[in-house]
């Protein structure tokens, strides 16, 4: 049951799965309450990893442990996983074809657009908070201007980050 | 024997699972950094074709991933690397989800919210910037960049009409991918 609810999930969205999740968790399955879904969501962004597998790990954690939680996360990822590969093969047969490689670089440019708007929207929050700005724009020198590794950028932002919250908590 | 390339994609990605905060779209840079700059394992130009592909396809962003793993391994390559990007994160999850609750309105925990909160927008912007980047190269591209953000700022348009919009610009040549052949 857990494996189909994700498998539907995970084949519903595009260019983003959670507003499918949310759906499907709250209003068709009810699985969860809103206040669940907003709860388990915020934990899932918080930690590292893809959000909505860790969304399918938590509820299907919930539902009967680890073996909820693998067959929640397979059912997430098996056919958006055979459908993304099948397209990457079709695509590498086709693309000798002008039209098809176009229409491809111009995809991209519009779904990095899509990002930059997700970032934007992603900022609300912080952007009140003067040394919340400081370590976005900290991050964002490191990685996308000088490109350092991720592991060290993190490595040095987050504990200076974390000392900060600290002494700024009410 | 197995393929070096796929330990070290699994290696790559495992590293990378505990590092995505903010999910998939925050290591974006990273992935392009080691498979483009530092493995050389492909193309700008490949990359930007990968990244379009994992767009358009149905599913969570996160299959950016299993194509990098294709693209330089095959079938075999893309379901090792999707298995070592959710591997140690989903466990971590798992973990963290049973103390969790015990937790809520610790002090820690906001603290700990309040500084990754920053960082992950840093890492999203990161992403937005290191992919224009790497696909635009001619003033049409950055249009359509601009055009897409924009669009969904203001209006609750779909991305998927947008996507669409886009291909079918480009196909017809409107956009163009860059000045003189194709890259």
């Amino acid at each position: 049951m857990l494996f189909w609810g994700f498998l539907k999930i995970g084949l519903s969205g595009f260019g983003g799965v959670l507003p499918f999740a949310r759906h499907t968790l709250v209003e068709r399955e009810r699985w969860l309450t809103e206040q669940e879904f907003t709860e388990v969501l915020s934990l899932s962004q918080f930690l590292p990893g893809p959000n909505i597998v860790n969304v399918s790990v938590i509820v299907g954690r919930r539902f009967d442990g680890v073996i909820g939680a693998a067959a929640a996360t397979l059912g997430l990822l098996l056919m958006p996983l055979v459908i993304v590969l099948l397209l990457a093969t079709l695509y590498a047969e086709f693309a000798q074809i002008d039209a098809i490689r176009r229409a491809c670089y111009a995809v991209s440019a519009a779904a990095s657009g899509l990002i930059i708007a997700m970032a934007v929207k992603l900022s609300t929050p912080i952007r009140r908070t003067p040394w919340q700005v400081a370590v976005c724009a900290v991050t964002f020198a490191a990685v996308a201007v000088a490109r350092a590794p991720l592991f060290w950028v993190l490595a040095a932002v987050v504990p200076v980050s974390l000392a900060i919250a600290w002494r700024d908590r009410e | 024997m197995i393929n070096p390339a796929l330990v070290d994609l699994a290696l790559q990605f495992l590293l990378l699972s505990l590092l995505s905060i903010g999910g998939a779209n925050a290591v974006i840079p990273q992935m392009h950094l080691y498979a483009v700059e530092v493995r050389h394992w492909m193309t700008d130009a490949d990359f930007t074709q990968i990244f379009a592909l994992s767009q358009a396809a149905p599913g969570p962003n996160v299959l950016i991933v299993s194509l990098v793993g294709w693209k330089v391994a095959g079938i075999a390559g893309g379901i090792v690397s999707m298995l070592a990007m959710c591997g140690p994160s989903s466990v971590l999850t798992y973990y963290v989800a049973q103390v969790w609750e015990r937790f809520r309105d610790a002090p820690l925990r906001i603290a700990i919210q309040r500084s990754l909160a920053p960082v992950t927008v840093g890492l999203v912007f990161s992403s937005g910037y290191v992919l224009t980047r790497t696909t635009d190269h001619h003033w049409t591209m950055y249009a359509a960049t601009a055009a897409t953000a924009v669009t969904v700022l203001v209006a609750r348009v779909h991305p998927l009409w947008l996507l669409g919009a886009a291909a079918l610009l480009g196909a017809l040549g409107v956009i163009q991918p860059a000045q003189g052949p194709l890259p």
